[in-house]
């Protein structure tokens, strides 16, 4: 395939027309800067993706796309299983599952702010994080199953959180149609102790204060209030889920091959919906996402109780959480019709419109909480689906700011130590399990998460609603 | 031709990047073994007091090779354990190898980020025009 570049053909819609083995085009959201960042290899991986077998409308990039395995990270492929579509392992990533919980807790900065750290020496404490932590749940096998099928809500049946906070989780909790039996014995080892724990990396628990409201009404329905404090939590389905990603990675490569479908990267391997395969990898990953929702949902419950050791009487309630690694079943309108497509999204959220069905009654008529995550220090945002997103992205938006340094460059340049004291000038207390880490993560590392939420809003694929400011960060 | 074995990280901007080179194909797997684990801990913070084995089946090198690396995460991940040392053995499509290492300890390892798969992404395992054999992956992390 030639490389071509892309085209602009609106405002923040960049164009790559189909050719070749393409079988549809490709459409990257973005601004010139944003575009300029982009690797070429961005541009080559979605002309890839367009290729797959019953992809359906384009292959896109959200405005925080770079480069991933097969798929970019911040893209999004529709698949339609009736014109012979299909899952791909590498489409949905090795974190499956990995996303966003936003908690609400009604109390004012100044507050938090008086007891800063404090409240980030005992957040430090009782959030499992880092490496090898081994602090998490210890779980029998039959548990396990039980988990892996109902997710989140196995997590509030055993004491984690309230019924209220499922219906402020995409899919109330569940993710339906797991099958537990897909799930290796390996990928079940690697859960070992880890239930219930931040992981490393980008992962991260921020307490942030809401710095700016953008949308009264939304704002309002979501529950936020200028100068009020948030928690968030970033983290995925642990080592589950990095190891059924990493089996049908691998298993998808053999199968690609048998039903000779021509693969232009093996990351993109790939398997028809209708296969066992591809069954099989859906019921695994499926899976995955209870593992992540029952993960985040632990994690919430332990943060919350925390909170509310500092802060006695605060409410801490879920305005929601979004997964930003997933494969989901879902009905879209393409080319006059309805249809029931497979939606990958590979570090892009799914940010439902206004009226979507699946929405919770609260948030139904100002559209799906979309939680942005930022690096380190910097900015973190509030969005909500529109109407305008379903059309164009599938209901799908950014997911973060995504790298422009690597780890290696990252490490020489930004030592630990300098991280957190740089962070502090800025009010912001650090609490990380290695410093090494903390120089891989540094804000610097990052595109800026502005920028990005800015062509997100001003191309419709979200609404910007409010913008949050660090104050306490745990890190793995 | 050069007989000397070395390992080292490559750039990637999203994650990281694994090799191994050595005067056989055997020295040049061990050592891309040895960078997946500097990428999580200091290499001399690992004593070797403990053994573990892997062996594996497969006509592909390169498959062979990736099935290697995520043996090795996967005892990082489930079992906790962590290497400095790595011996290996490739013959007729049979990969026999000898972990040298000992539990993950905390306190002691200041692991940083944790490595989640290998991907096929840069997999390759080649030889030089000198004949030396050169194996490189990107992990995710």
């Amino acid at each position: 395939m030639s490389m071509q570049k892309p085209v602009r053909t609106s405002s923040y819609i960049y164009r790559l027309e189909p050719e070749g083995p393409m079988r549809v085009p490709g459409f990257i959201f973005a601004d010139d800067e944003l575009l300029a960042d982009m690797e070429a290899d961005v541009f080559r991986q979605v002309a890839n993706v367009a290729t797959l077998p019953g992809i359906v409308h384009g292959a896109l990039a959200m405005p925080d796309a770079h480069l991933g395995y097969g798929f970019p990270i911040g893209g999004v492929g529709a698949f339609d299983p009736h014109q012979g579509g299909v899952v791909s392992a590498g489409g949905v990533g090795f974190d499956i599952a990995c996303g966003v919980r936003t908690l609400v807790t009604g109390i004012h900065k100044d507050r938090v702010l008086a007891e800063r750290k404090a409240l980030a020496d005992l957040m430090y404490q009782n959030i499992p994080a880092g490496l090898g932590t081994r602090k998490g749940l210890k779980i029998s096998s039959s548990e396990m199953d039980r988990m892996l099928a109902q997710g989140g809500r196995w997590a509030v049946g055993k004491g984690y959180g309230t019924s209220s906070d499922l219906e402020k989780t995409e899919e109330g909790g569940t993710a339906y149609g797991a099958d537990p039996g897909a799930v290796s014995d390996k990928a079940r080892k690697r859960l070992d102790r880890e239930l219930g724990t931040l992981g490393s990396g980008n992962h991260y628990l921020e307490i942030q204060a809401i710095q700016e409201i953008f949308d009264d009404n939304a704002a309002q329905a979501f529950g936020l209030r200028k100068d009020d404090v948030v928690i968030s939590i970033h983290c995925g389905s642990r080592g589950l889920g990095h190891q059924v990603a990493t089996e049908f990675i691998r298993l998808m490569v053999q199968e690609s091959s048998r039903q000779n479908i021509r693969l232009p990267d093996r990351d993109l391997a790939c398997a028809p919906i209708f296969s066992d395969t591809g069954q099989q990898y859906l019921g695994a990953m499926r899976a995955a996402i209870n593992c992540a929702l029952a993960n985040r949902q632990i994690l919430a419950h332990l943060a919350r109780e925390t909170f509310e050791t500092v802060f006695p009487g605060a409410r801490v309630s879920l305005l929601y959480d979004v997964c930003h690694n997933t494969c989901r079943e879902e009905d879209h309108e393409t080319g006059g019709r309805k249809a029931g497509l497979f939606v990958h999204r590979k570090g892009a959220t799914r940010a439902f419109g206004p009226g979507h069905p699946d929405l919770p009654s609260v948030y139904r008529q100002v559209g799906q909480p979309v939680l942005i995550g930022g690096s380190m220090g910097t900015s973190s945002y509030i969005m909500a689906g529109t109407s305008e997103g379903m059309h164009l992205s599938f209901g799908s938006a950014c997911h973060g700011a995504g790298r422009v340094m690597s780890r290696k460059q990252a490490v020489k340049k930004y030592p630990g130590r300098q991280v957190i004291d740089h962070l502090q000038k800025m009010n912001i207390e650090v609490r990380s399990h290695s410093f090494k880490g903390l120089s891989e993560e540094a804000p610097e590392a990052y595109k800026d998460v502005s920028r990005v939420v800015e062509v997100s809003h001003n191309s419709s694929l979200a609404r910007k609603v409010a913008r949050l400011k660090p104050m306490i960060c745990i890190k793995g | 031709m050069n007989n000397s074995a070395y390992w080292k990280h490559l750039d990637h901007r999203a994650d990281i990047g694994i090799q191994g080179v050595g005067p056989g194909l055997d020295q040049a797997v061990a050592q891309a073994g040895l960078a997946l684990m500097a990428v999580m801990c200091d290499l001399e913070l690992i004593r070797r007091i403990e053994s573990r084995y892997i062996d594996l089946q497969g006509h592909d090198p390169e498959l062979l090779f990736f099935d290697f690396l995520n043996e090795l995460i996967f005892l990082v991940s489930a079992e906790g354990f962590v290497y400095s040392g790595l011996e290996v053995n490739i013959h007729n499509g049979r990969l026999q190898a000898t972990v040298l290492g000992e539990p993950l300890d905390n306190s002691r390892h200041r692991p940083a980020v944790e490595v989640k798969g290998a991907s096929f992404n840069g997999l390759q395992v080649r030889q030089d025009k000198n004949g030396q054999y050169i194996v490189s992956c990107i992990v995710d992390v």
